[in-house]
């Protein structure tokens, strides 16, 4: 029994990572006032490039006759996967907030590029290398869980928190930072205002335009990073078509989950990604899976009903989140 | 005021004095803005001399807001030059502003809900990368005790009240080290009680050196607060005159462009039978508190009842638990009628206003949010004026000869400015859309008409128009309920009026028999007497 909760623990983890880097993106994005429902896009763009960076570097290195080392593998994945979240969220950001352009419809339409975009390379590198694109097991040993002598070794606590792969300390990492960045800095502090309230934020000298294109593109990025972990860790560095399809959008829903707190995010993650593994752990006779799938968005539903149900201004979403703005509007 | 643009009203200054441009605070020469076809503001000069009060006179629509906007960076003229202190500048942001020392207090508050006092104070403030609260705190607090302010900094804004969020806006300008300090429309929200204290804090502000814009509409507040008022008229530079050699007559008769009696009529009439009877009435508002706590009166056909407190005090819950639009948990709501020959009274607590319409009560509401719940604004005058008819016809199809005629002959006696019935409602000035919600209204031929906020945003013309409509009704014989902010008209209309604070009934009172102070203070404590028995 204990074994059955230790793995579903470690199954949870697992599955939950991408949603957190997703949602963490998405938090910072939101709370500067945009509304990118992108975030599915957006990891498919850092799942595909992050994907191909790594080949690419191996190919190179050994047609130069030299040895590929992991470390550069997914420092190169990293990088590359975090620019081209970027890169959509920029042109997100350049029609919302440059030329003023509904939020909601701009992020879908992300989505949807995203979406094609990694499938499209995704099935275009794979031609090229002779029917699918791998990477070597050099990369594959990078992204393989760490070993931490001693503490790794621990019974049971060992394995439930110090026998994971490096992104998940890096998403946990990114996660305190972020609480800190933004209830302990200035900077922070003057993004939430100009996520909450950008006349207020812009009336106290805060360029909103910048705060809004920067938290917005950083966050894409993030996302970018969430999707890369998809396509390195979740299909050991093998494009799979589709590979993020819903993720996105579940880390959408775990941003309201967590009630935008990057900390929250943190444990709720880790409830979503065990919902959605749980299947292939806990079964019940004669209940499909779909039912499963489901699990993760009616929890969301249920926290939308409470939170909207309580009014707390402090844990809902940042109030000018959705809204363009423009200062000499009358 | 060297070189003075030509004045375009009638009236010149008479003040010949010289004075530098270095004594100047502010400057601000042949000023032009437009939006899209509108012209907020054409060749509008202002000056602004150092530590003096300079009151900027308007109407809705005049340009005052949209001129000082300019100077804290909110608008970017089209074209003209401002000079702060001598020296020509260019302002393109809040922060090119407050860099010039300017710092404004905004009609609408400018705060983030969400964020504390001290919080809202520092924000884009340059300092270390993080925040210490405790420091902070303490810092704000130490400001606000230097200028005789009281302010928890630690408290969240959407805790505060009105006039706690004003002396956030203020101190926050302080701390920027503003020496010039405008302020839009700072008393609209404030009660009598407050108004005093501000204009105590300004003055001592002015006698610190700092230069100050007030923007205001109250004749009564230019006269008391200011050294020098400007006064616009639809976008357009009228006249600077010294406060001290001017009066009210004057001063209106340069904003609405020609002469106008400021004194609105109380007929008399013959106090009628008992029509609305509210008893105990309470009801709780969404955060589970009471917003209206026992409130009883009575009105009377052929008497304006007027009501009166500070910004939600429970005005609206009242208007609205009375229309039928509010639940309320406790108390009741009687009509007044007469059941064959003999009078009898029928409670409507607790129906929808169709099923009060239906049992035969004509009752009017005519709501402070005159394009949100009172008219569609993408519909024409005629379509609006079928949404309280429509339900009258029977079959498929609507009768829209009536509601035309009505809308034609109401364009016409109420002299709303409009192309004709078919005009976007949304499209006309505020004035015209209240005659166009009040017409309608009236046109019912109610037995209890309550109106909100009926002259808010509107100009001296049509409020007076407005003040007329709701006399004649009441001399009809029709009970008028008249829920309003401005003090001074309140006294000069109502035959009786009650006092509301908090929720309660804090009194009503003959406005001919109590002085506006003794009103202002019943806006702010219940009656003494329970006070008294505390």
């Amino acid at each position: 029994m204990l074994d059955v909760a230790t793995s579903l623990t470690i199954a949870a983890v697992l599955a939950g990572t991408p949603l957190l880097l997703g949602a963490l993106g998405e938090i910072l994005t939101e709370k500067s006032g945009n509304l990118n429902l992108g975030v599915e896009g957006m990891m498919f763009m850092g799942a595909i490039t992050g994907l191909i960076g790594s080949y690419s570097y191996e190919q190179a290195m050994l047609a130069a006759g030299m040895t590929p080392t992991g470390l550069m593998s997914a420092l190169i994945a990293l990088l590359v996967s975090f620019i081209a979240g970027a890169f959509g969220a920029l042109i997100y950001a350049f029609l919302t907030v440059s030329l003023r352009a509904n939020q909601n419809v701009t992020g879908l339409v992300l989505t949807i590029f995203g979406t094609g975009f990694g499938n499209f390379f995704g099935e275009y590198f794979g031609l090229k290398a002779g029917g699918y694109v791998a990477v070597s097991a050099v990369t594959k040993a990078a992204f393989a869980p760490v070993h931490i002598p001693v503490l790794s070794d621990l019974p049971v606590v060992g394995q439930l928190l110090f026998s994971y792969n490096w992104m998940v300390y890096f998403a946990l990492a990114l996660a305190v930072i972020m609480a800190w960045f933004l209830m302990r800095t200035r900077v922070g502090l003057n993004l939430r205002a100009v996520g909450e309230d950008p006349a207020a934020a812009d009336a106290a000298g805060i360029s909103v335009t910048r705060y809004r294109y920067l938290a917005t593109v950083i966050g894409g990025g993030i996302c970018g990073i969430g999707g890369m972990y998809m396509s390195m860790v979740t299909t050991s560095g093998v494009w799979v078509h589709g590979c993020v399809s819903g993720y996105g959008w579940l880390a959408v829903a775990l941003v309201i989950f967590a009630t935008w707190s990057p900390l929250r995010g943190i444990l709720m993650a880790v409830i979503f990604g065990g919902l959605m593994i749980m299947r292939m752990y806990v079964s019940i006779p004669g209940l499909p899976v779909q039912i499963y799938d489901m699990i993760p968005y009616a929890a969301t539903i249920l926290v939308l009903i409470i939170t909207s149900v309580r009014q707390n201004k402090e844990h809902a979403m940042p109030a000018g989140t959705g809204y363009n703005y423009f200062r000499e509007e009358r | 005021m060297v070189d003075e643009a030509p004045v375009t009203g009638q009236i010149e200054t008479s003040d010949p004095i010289n004075y530098g441009n270095d004594e100047l605070a502010v400057n601000m020469e042949r000023i032009t803005k437009s939006f899209g076809t509108v012209c907020a503001n054409r060749d509008v000069n202002l000056q602004l001399r150092q530590g003096e009060i300079l009151a900027l006179l308007g109407e809705n629509g005049s340009g005052k807001t949209s001129l000082v906007n300019m100077l804290s960076g909110i608008y970017f003229p089209d074209h003209g030059d401002i000079y702060v202190h001598g020296k020509k500048v260019t302002i393109k942001s809040p922060k090119d502003a407050f860099d010039l020392g300017i710092g404004m207090i905004h009609q609408h508050f400018k705060l983030v809900d969400v964020l504390s006092a001290a919080e809202n104070i520092i924000l884009g403030q340059p300092g270390g990368i993080s925040v210490s609260r405790k420091a902070l705190n303490a810092q704000v607090s130490q400001l606000a005790q230097l200028y005789g302010f009281e302010l928890d900094p630690a408290k969240k804004v959407y805790d505060m009240s009105v006039s706690e969020k004003q002396t956030v806006e203020i101190i926050k300008v302080l701390f920027r080290g503003a020496d010039i300090l405008i302020l839009d429309e700072p008393t609209a929200v404030l009660t009598p009680h407050e108004t005093d204290k501000l204009f105590t804090v300004l003055k001592n502000m002015k006698a610190d050196g700092k230069s100050i814009i007030i923007i205001t509409h109250k004749l009564q507040e230019v006269l008391s607060v200011s050294d020098r008022v400007e006064v616009l008229r639809k976008g357009e530079f009228i006249a600077v005159v010294d406060t001290s050699e001017t009066t009210k007559d004057q001063l209106t008769e340069m904003m609405v462009g020609r002469p106008v009696s400021l004194r609105i009529d109380r007929p008399k009439t013959e106090r009628g039978e008992e029509r609305l009877q509210v008893v105990g009435l309470t009801c709780l508002n969404a955060d589970g508190i009471k917003a209206l706590d026992d409130v009883s009166f009575s009105a009377y056909g052929g008497e304006i009842l007027g009501v009166a407190g500070i910004a939600g005090s429970g005005q609206k819950e009242l208007c609205e638990t009375i229309a039928g639009l509010y639940p309320a948990i406790g108390g009741a709501v009687l009509f007044g009628g007469e059941y064959e020959g003999t009078p009898v009274k029928e409670s409507i607590l607790g129906l929808k206003p169709d099923e009060i319409s239906k049992k035969g009560i004509s009752m009017a509401f005519v709501p402070e949010d005159r394009l949100g719940m009172g008219l569609v604004a993408a519909m024409d005058i005629t379509d609006n004026m079928m949404l309280r008819s429509y339900k009258d016809n029977n079959g498929l199809f609507v009768d829209r000869k009536k509601p035309r005629e009505l809308a034609d002959r109401m364009i016409d006696e109420l002299e709303i400015h409009a192309t004709g019935p078919s005009a976007i409602v949304g499209r006309l000035s505020g004035g015209n859309v209240q005659k166009v919600l009040l017409g309608r209204e009236i046109a019912q031929n109610p037995s209890v008409l309550i109106v909100a906020y009926p002259v808010r945003g509107l100009d001296i013309n049509s409020s007076y128009k407005i003040y007329d409509l709701l006399n004649w009704q009441k001399q009809q014989g029709v009970a008028v309920i008249f829920i309003g902010e401005d003090l001074d008209v309140l006294m000069e209309i109502s035959d009786r009026l009650m006092v509301l604070c908090g929720g309660k009934v804090s009194g009503i009172v003959d406005p001919r028999e109590v002085t506006k102070e003794d009103v202002g203070l019943m806006m702010v404590q219940v009656a003494r007497d329970e006070e008294s028995q505390q």
